[in-house]
């Protein structure tokens, strides 16, 4: 088994956060993993992405042609990523920043505000967590129990409210994907 | 069993080279390899270690060439620009024969380039970059677990031959988290130290110098290379076989494109084609005896590169021309699809195959 996931957006939005988080959550389950950032002139301003395969055996090919899944948080990484999803993948987008003119009726797309939701929670920032939340119950190889463990090796166990506030962005989402 | 960690290629690197007794880093940041002279300049002075960042480049690989001459284990890292630089100064250490560590992670080239994974510093690598009839020994390593282990393997090398050892890997794999097993070093064995310079009290002087202005003097030093080489060829070859025992066809790959190739060669099996892989983990010397038992068996093979076709030259001397060979390749910072490379594959030794 093996999840191929996408994740793009602003520069600053948590992009490679979500992967990491997502990264982590692999090695708590023991799995092989592989996460890879887009380091080129994308961090100089402009969209990053970041893509993370989860795997139950060794990862041979590192690189992502067509994703299982996706996250885009902004506009121009929906219009660049839609068409990188498989057919009958799930595409998580933010669309407190996107528009959904486009879509396609062979991926489903999983929409949610979720910048707005993160408002409600105080901080703007937990866009990203949310959008994993919303994610996570369609992923094979992960779960939200191994996405808290994850996330308190990655913000710290120390850093108690940061950690309370991420928690609670990936619980918004994933309500919210169950709603939808 | 030591616990994985994820890490960074660059990272990983770096926290090898302190593992296996690196004492002084000299380097100049260039992207995309900068991990690996920030995470020593944060961990080697734990270790007892200095990170010394250069004026520039020359000024790095000549630090370098300095401290080996102490009997320091001694690394410095860069990209292709900067590792141009480096050239002069690599082809003095070869002939002061110092056991240094060089990391390249290559970037789009020619010029200044870009910051995208390519292997366009094959022939640099592996031909001979600076002037005069040298070789470094060219590890590839192209997975985390790999980078961590050859990396501590390049200074026992490099200790062992007396000789310069490039690690050659690209923004790719420099860049990517995977996890990776932090083992401790395995024992190296004693090697010769009659030759450093560490003050001569008590005993006789000794120089280090490249200068041979009496030719009869220089053919004898490149003499004693030439059977350097000639050893490490005969003993240092290293490659990886995938699929290769029953192949038709043989992809011959290295670092990431290797990986990928791998994918393509599952692809290829599902679908009936006979396909196996020769991954070249020494790039010099190249692996010519993985190709032996393949020259008459096989009928063809294609090297997938990010270069127009550089190791390509090697795969064809070591297969002696016997069987076609073909080249696959992105450029400027583009990498293969699994499904364009297998559709190259078919096309080339299938063609039938594609319209059923």
């Amino acid at each position: 088994m093996m999840d191929k996931i996408i994740l793009a957006g602003f520069g600053g939005q948590g992009v490679m956060f979500i992967g990491k988080v997502l990264a982590v959550a692999g090695m708590v389950a023991d799995l092989e993993v592989c996460w890879i950032p887009s380091y080129g002139p994308e961090m100089r301003g402009g969209t990053a992405n970041c893509s993370v395969i989860l795997s139950d055996r060794e990862i041979y090919s590192p690189v992502i042609d067509k994703a299982d899944y996706g996250i885009v948080l902004n506009q121009p990484s929906y219009d660049k990523f839609l068409p990188r999803i498989k057919s009958g993948g799930t595409l998580v987008v933010n669309t407190s920043l996107v528009n959904l003119d486009t879509v396609r009726d062979d991926v489903n797309i999983i929409g949610l505000r979720a910048t707005d939701l993160a408002y409600e929670l105080g901080n703007a920032n937990v866009a990203n967590m949310v959008c994993l939340g919303a994610l996570l119950p369609y992923l094979q190889l992960t779960d939200y129990a191994k996405v808290e463990k994850a996330l308190e090796q990655v913000v710290g166990s120390n850093k108690k409210e940061l950690l309370e506030l991420n928690i609670a962005a990936v619980k918004k989402g994933m309500k919210r994907a169950v709603d939808n | 069993m030591v616990k994985k960690v994820l890490m960074k290629g660059n990272e990983i690197i770096a926290q090898a080279a302190i593992e296996a007794g690196c004492k002084l880093f000299f380097g100049y940041p260039i992207t995309p390899s900068t991990e690996i002279i920030e995470y020593l300049a944060k961990h080697l002075p734990k270790a007892g270690g200095t990170v010394l960042q250069a004026e520039d480049e020359i000024g790095a690989i000549s630090m370098c060439y300095g401290a080996a001459a102490t009997g320091a284990r001694v690394m410095t890292a860069s990209s292709s620009p900067g590792i141009s630089l480096k050239q002069e100064g690599l082809s003095y250490c070869a002939a002061a024969e110092l056991p240094v560590v060089v990391v390249n992670v290559n970037r789009t080239g020619p010029g200044l380039g870009g910051l995208g994974p390519m292997q366009s510093d094959y022939f640099q690598s592996t031909k001979g970059g600076g002037h005069g009839d040298y070789r470094l020994l060219v590890l590839a390593p192209s997975k985390a677990q790999e980078l961590y282990d050859l990396t501590m393997e390049a200074f026992d090398l490099a200790d062992k031959y007396r000789n310069p050892v490039l690690l050659l890997t690209d923004g790719f794999l420099g860049q990517m988290m995977e996890p990776v097993e932090l083992k401790p070093k395995p024992a190296s064995p004693e090697f010769d130290r009659s030759w450093i310079v560490n003050g001569a009290k008590g005993r006789k002087k000794r120089i280090i110098a490249s200068y041979a202005l009496s030719n009869e003097v220089g053919e004898a030093i490149n003499l004693h290379w030439e059977a350097k080489y000639k050893e490490l060829k005969e003993k240092e070859q290293r490659w990886e076989e995938f699929y290769a025992g029953d192949a038709d066809y043989l992809i011959v790959s290295y670092g990431t494109t290797a990986r990928i190739a791998k994918s393509v060669v599952l692809n290829a099996r599902r679908k009936g084609i006979k396909l196996g892989l020769i991954r070249p983990i020494t790039l010099w010397p190249f692996p010519e005896k993985a190709f032996l038992p393949y020259k008459e068996k096989i009928k063809g093979a294609v090297t997938v590169e990010l270069n127009t076709g550089q190791m390509i030259e090697d795969v064809k001397l070591a297969l002696e021309c016997k069987v076609p060979v073909h080249l696959y390749r992105r450029l400027g910072g583009m990498l293969p699809t699994e499904d364009e490379i297998l559709a190259f594959v078919e096309k080339t030794f299938c063609p039938g195959l594609e319209e059923v």
